[in-house]
């Protein structure tokens, strides 16, 4: 049961924790991420930085989509901007990493305000197949503009460097992911405490009267493009780092339906959604994976019934989030959150 | 003086005149009020006020300047507010949340102190937070509703709420449109208080569309009677309910003294 956490001053009522118990956990999940790198093996380790790699470009298509409502198929593109940017940078120039995915963001945020300029006449569906569109050509970017992006063989980088040190290992890049993550996250929270923020789900949840209340449209939608893309520019560019390779390939259209995917089975305008919508997106297929090898001992064609099955099992996962939990991941949290409030007098 | 004129508008959609020369004013610090049968045309009316539709002809005057050319959100800026007939909050959001939205105009944060919440962009919330509070959910009665999603409320309430909402527009101007449409009479009564308050003590201009005769009898210091899109007559609450053209207008009847009754229901009561 939680009670006795009422407000003095408004600056409290409206803080991101508003409990101690939240204070509590909070740190024990930053010093359990502390050390998850020291204990966690190789295997571990790299699918944790996929999963904050996820997390940071999830949290930007979640602003587009989720906040402000406007359905984007070019979250892919946008982390391929940002990836070649980085790539480029690191070959031409000495500069250290936080400049470099600085630089990144803007670029993709760029970007992302060009592609960004129909959603003020289309919406929905259509403005899918808009961005659909600028992903594609995108692509054609990356594969044709050999002098930049090196054509289909794509770019090998140096590994991502600040003062001297060189991030080398998955284990290095995780302390620069996994920070840039929760940056992310708290500058996403921070957001939807202001009037940007509001402004987002008022053009979602009705336009017409948005504008009526003084939000000018296109420009919230502009910025909302900006922000999301900048998102997925920094994680990009910390996919380039990690990879140390560019290529077209690396950003293909089913990975922007991978993080739609992620921001609707984690649910829509909640950021702990996309958290759990990125982290379910990149550990369910690996689980089922590592499923089949642990079946395999017992029925050793295992592998041969279950690699084609695997695809198949991850969709109907997905589906089935749909049907059972359509708030997303996020809920089923809420659930349990509310329960541990309410105990022991109401379950 | 009139702080709202409307100067031969006429607009239409296709071949449907939705309103053809329509004139009126809205006198500065009254309730005004805008009757009319179904279609008449007053939601296209406040549509044209809040710039949502443009005219094909004819101008608004407001506080003495054309409205012309100016987009709905600088209109919101300039102080004119209003709610919607059938109710635009925001449905993913607090009723705290709905109502601070109302004072965007206001503020300035951009995008980065947004990402950041440190400094001015904290101070600006915490100060509208406060003028949120103290002048509109304590004198909308709200407060045991704020932290709710406004999905969850009653339609009175949410009417409540949408009003707060334009409030926090620190509005010159509050268009309602029908703000007591489906409400009980405790609800209406509650309502045609506020609006009283609004006009005394907020020094606000009530322009109101609405349906309920003897609330906009009781209330209304202004009337202007709509019908296919033309005004039949303005004026004093006395004079209009004199008006034939707008009994008949109401009721397409000749029976003058039943439809007197129906218009004025003190002196049915009397």
């Amino acid at each position: 049961m939680r009670i006795g956490d009422a407000k003095q001053t408004y600056l409290a009522d409206e803080a991101i924790w508003t409990s101690s118990t939240q204070k509590a956990w909070f740190t024990l999940l930053l010093v359990a991420l502390l050390g998850f790198p020291f204990l966690a093996n190789p295997y571990l380790l790299y699918l944790g930085c996929l999963v904050g790699i996820a997390i940071i470009s999830t949290t930007g298509l979640n602003i587009l989509t989720g906040y402000t409502g406007l359905i984007s198929l070019g979250q892919a593109g946008f982390m391929g901007v940002g990836a070649y940017t980085v790539a480029w940078l690191s070959l031409h120039t000495a500069l250290p990493f936080p400049v470099t995915l600085l630089a990144a963001g803007l670029v993709a945020a760029a970007v992302g305000v060009l592609v960004g300029l129909p959603s003020l006449r289309v919406k929905g569906l259509y403005l899918a197949i808009a961005t659909l569109a600028a992903s594609v050509f995108l692509h054609f970017i990356f594969a044709e503009w050999k002098s930049v992006t090196g054509g289909m063989e794509g770019l090998s980088l140096r590994p991502a460097h600040l003062f001297g040190l060189e991030f080398r290992s998955d284990f290095a890049m995780y302390f620069i992911i996994v920070p840039l993550a929760i940056l992310a996250l708290f500058c996403a929270k921070n957001l939807f405490r202001t009037r940007v923020g509001r402004a987002f789900i008022a053009i979602r949840d009705r336009d017409i009267s948005a504008e009526i209340l003084g939000i000018p449209l296109l420009k919230y939608k502009l910025m909302s493009f900006a922000l999301s893309s900048f998102y997925a520019g920094v994680a990009g560019g910390l996919f380039a780092y990690f990879y140390r390779v560019v290529t077209p390939e690396s950003f293909p259209l089913s990975m922007s339906i991978f993080y739609l995917a992620a921001v609707i089975v984690g649910g829509m305008g909640n950021l702990l959604g996309g958290i759990l919508g990125a982290a379910f997106m990149t550990l369910v297929p690996e689980a089922l994976k590592l499923l089949t090898a642990a079946m395999t001992p017992f029925w050793p064609d295992a592998p041969v019934f279950m690699s084609p099955m695997l695809e198949i099992i991850f969709g109907a996962l997905i589906v089935g989030f749909l049907i059972f939990e359509p708030h997303g991941l996020a809920e089923i949290w809420r659930r349990i959150r509310r329960f541990f409030h309410l105990w022991p007098f109401r379950s | 003086m009139n702080i709202l004129e409307i100067r031969q508008l006429s607009l239409s959609f296709g071949g449907v005149h939705a309103l053809q020369n329509v004139s009126f004013h809205v006198p500065k610090d009254t309730i005004t009020t805008v009757i009319g049968p179904n279609g008449a045309g007053k939601t296209s009316l406040f549509n044209c006020i809040s710039g949502f539709y443009r005219p094909q002809q004819g101008d608004i005057l407001y506080e003495g300047e054309s409205l012309k050319g100016i987009k709905p959100p600088k209109r919101a800026a300039l102080g004119l507010a209003r709610t919607f007939q059938n109710i635009a909050l925001f449905r993913g959001m607090t009723v705290l949340d709905n109502i601070k939205l109302g004072a965007h105009v206001h503020m300035k944060t951009g995008l980065l102190g947004a990402l950041a919440y440190y400094g001015p962009a904290r101070r600006e919330e915490m100060a509208i937070r406060e003028e949120v509070e103290r002048r509109i959910i304590d004198f909308l009665e709200i407060d045991h509703i704020r932290r709710q999603p406004v999905a969850s409320l009653p339609y009175g309430l949410q009417k409540r709420v949408e009003l707060a909402r334009a409030l926090a527009m620190r509005p010159k101007v509050l268009m309602l449109d029908e703000p007591v449409a489906g409400m009980n009479r405790e609800e209406k009564e509650d309502m045609a208080r506020f609006i009283l308050d609004l006009r005394e003590e907020w020094d606000i201009t009530v322009l109101m569309v609405e349906h309920d005769m003897s609330m906009v009898m009781d209330i209304s210091d202004h009337i202007a009677v709509l019908n296919f899109g033309q005004v039949i007559t303005e004026g004093v609450p006395q004079d209009v309910q004199k008006n034939p053209e707008v009994i008949k207008a109401y009721l397409g009847n000749s029976d003058i003294d039943d439809l007197r009754k129906r218009l004025n229901p003190d002196r049915e009561a009397a």
